[in-house]
C-alpha cells in the first residue's frame, strides 16, 4: 500500500481573545493524529492555546482568475467608508 | 493558450513580483517559476531532514543535561522546518511521496554540508555556530521571497533558528575556555567545518548562471559571493573573541574594501561532495531510505486504522 496520509490545514488561536489563524498544513492518518502532529509541528514555543484541524479537501477556495468579478464590485463603493461623508470642521470626533 | 497570451501573462507576472506582490499557490505562474520553486524548496526541506542526522549522532552522548535538551530541541526544530517546507512545496502540485522519492533516487539534492561527519562533541558547537550561522544568512534573505508559502515558512524558520546558532557558539566558547584538550577539540572542529561552511553559499558568482533569474524572483537578494563575504565578516570577530584561529593563512582585514580578504576555496572538493563522493553521502542517504522503508508498516497501519474507524462510524449512522 503506497499512499500519502491525507493533508490537513492547521489553525491556531495564539491566545484567548484572538481568532484562530491559518498556520500551515501537515499530513496525518486521522483527525486525532493531525491534532497531535499540529501540536508538535506548529506550537513548540507556546504559539497557541487552541488548535483546529480540517482536512484540506473540505476547503473550497475561490479561484484567483475570478478575482475581478469576485472583488472588484466593492472597489467603487466609497460610500461604505466613513471618509465619504463631509462633516463641518466643528465636529471633531464622529 | 496562445504563445502571445502566455507572453502577456509572463510580463504581468514579472511586473507583480517587481511590485513586491506575493504569488500564492493558485495564482497563474510560468512553468519555470513552478519548477524552480519545487526544486529549491524541496531541496531546502530535504536539507532540514538530512541535517538531523549528523547532530542526532550526539544526542545520547551530550556532555550534560542542559546540552542534551538544547540539542534535542534543535533537532526537533529541524524536523519541524523540514515539514513546513515540504507542505509549502506541496502547494505547487507535487506530492510528499514524489519529493521523498526524488531524494532517495538522488534526483533531488540536499545541502552538501551534511555529508561531513560529526566526529567529536565540538562538531555540534561548530555546526550550530557556522552551519546554522551560514544558513541563517541565506534564509533571512528568503523571508522576502516572492512565493507566499515559502516566504511565510522562512519567517517562522528564521525566528526559531537564532537559538541554534547561539547554542552552538556557547558550546565553542565553553570548550575554548576549558582545558587545553577541550580548546584543541574546538579548534579542530573549526578547522574542519570552516571551508565547507563557506561552500554553503554556493559557487562563485561567475559560476552561478541562474543568479539573474533568481534575483528577479527574489529567490536571491544578494549574490553567493556577497553573502559569503557577509558571513566571513561577521564570523571572524566571533572567532577572535574566543581565541580560536580561522584556518586560512590568507585571511586578512582589508581596510580599503572594508571586508576581510580570504584564501581560495577548494571548489573541486565542493563538486565532489555534490556529486556524491563526500565522506558521508552514502551513509546519509542510506539512513533516510531505511527510515522510510522501516516506517512503511506504521504509515500503512495508521491509515488502515483510520479507515476502519471511519467505516465503523458509517455503520453506526446507518
Amino acid at each position: 500500500m503506497k499512499k500519502d496520509w491525507p493533508l490537513w490545514e492547521v489553525f491556531v488561536r495564539s491566545k484567548n481573545g484572538l481568532e484562530h489563524r491559518h498556520f500551515g498544513s501537515l499530513h496525518a492518518a486521522d483527525a486525532q493524529m493531525a491534532l497531535e502532529n499540529a501540536r508538535d509541528v506548529y506550537t513548540r514555543r507556546n504559539e497557541g492555546v487552541s488548535i483546529w484541524v480540517v482536512e484540506s479537501k473540505h476547503i473550497t477556495a475561490s479561484n484567483p482568475e475570478n478575482n475581478p468579478e469576485m472583488f472588484e464590485p466593492a472597489k467603487d463603493k466609497v460610500y461604505r467608508h466613513p471618509t465619504f461623508y463631509k462633516l463641518p470642521d466643528e465636529i471633531k470626533h464622529m | 493558450m496562445s504563445e502571445e497570451k502566455i507572453k502577456d501573462l509572463e510580463a504581468w507576472f514579472e511586473a507583480r513580483i517587481a511590485n513586491e506582490e506575493k504569488i500564492e499557490p493558485k495564482d497563474w505562474m510560468p512553468e519555470k517559476y513552478r519548477q524552480t520553486h519545487i526544486r529549491q524548496m524541496s531541496q531546502h526541506a530535504h536539507s532540514e531532514i538530512v541535517g538531523m542526522l549528523p547532530e542526532g549522532n550526539w544526542i545520547t552522548r551530550a556532555p550534560s543535561l542542559r546540552r542534551k535538551v538544547a540539542l534535542l530541541a534543535k533537532v526537533q526544530d529541524e524536523a519541524g522546518h523540514g515539514l513546513y517546507l515540504y507542505s509549502a512545496t506541496e502547494t505547487l502540485g507535487i506530492s510528499r511521496e514524489e519529493m521523498i522519492e526524488q531524494l532517495h533516487s538522488g534526483k533531488a539534492k540536499y545541502s552538501s554540508i551534511f555529508n561531513y561527519p560529526t566526529i567529536s562533541w565540538a562538531d555540534i558547537g561548530a555546526i550550530g555556530w557556522l552551519v546554522d550561522g551560514a544558513a541563517i544568512i541565506n534564509q533571512v534573505a528568503l523571508c522576502g521571497t516572492s512565493f507566499g508559502p515559502y516566504a511565510r515558512a522562512m519567517v517562522r524558520i528564521c525566528k526559531e533558528e537564532s537559538f541554534h546558532q547561539r547554542q552552538g557558539y556557547e558550546i565553542m566558547l565553553t570548550l575554548a575556555r576549558g582545558s587545553n584538550e577541550q580548546k584543541a577539540m574546538a579548534q579542530d572542529a573549526l578547522n574542519r567545518w570552516w571551508w565547507p561552511s563557506l561552500m554553503m553559499f554556493g559557487p562563485r558568482d561567475e559560476d552561478s548562471p541562474n543568479t539573474a533569474q533568481s534575483m528577479k524572483w527574489k529567490l536571491k537578494r544578494k549574490s553567493n559571493d556577497e553573502l559569503r563575504q557577509q558571513f566571513i565578516d561577521q564570523t571572524v570577530p566571533q572567532a577572535d573573541l574566543i581565541d580560536l584561529k580561522i584556518p586560512d593563512p590568507d585571511l586578512k582585514w582589508n581596510e580599503e574594501r572594508g571586508h576581510y580578504d580570504f584564501g581560495p576555496i577548494d571548489w573541486e572538493e565542493f563538486w565532489q561532495v555534490v556529486k556524491g563522493h563526500g565522506p558521508c553521502n552514502k551513509e546519509r542517504l542510506a539512513a533516510r531510505k531505511n527510515a522510510w522503508a522501516n516506517g512503511e508498516w506504521v504509515r500503512d497501519a495508521a491509515l488502515a486504522y483510520s479507515e476502519k474507524q471511519k467505516s465503523k462510524e458509517l455503520n453506526k449512522a446507518s
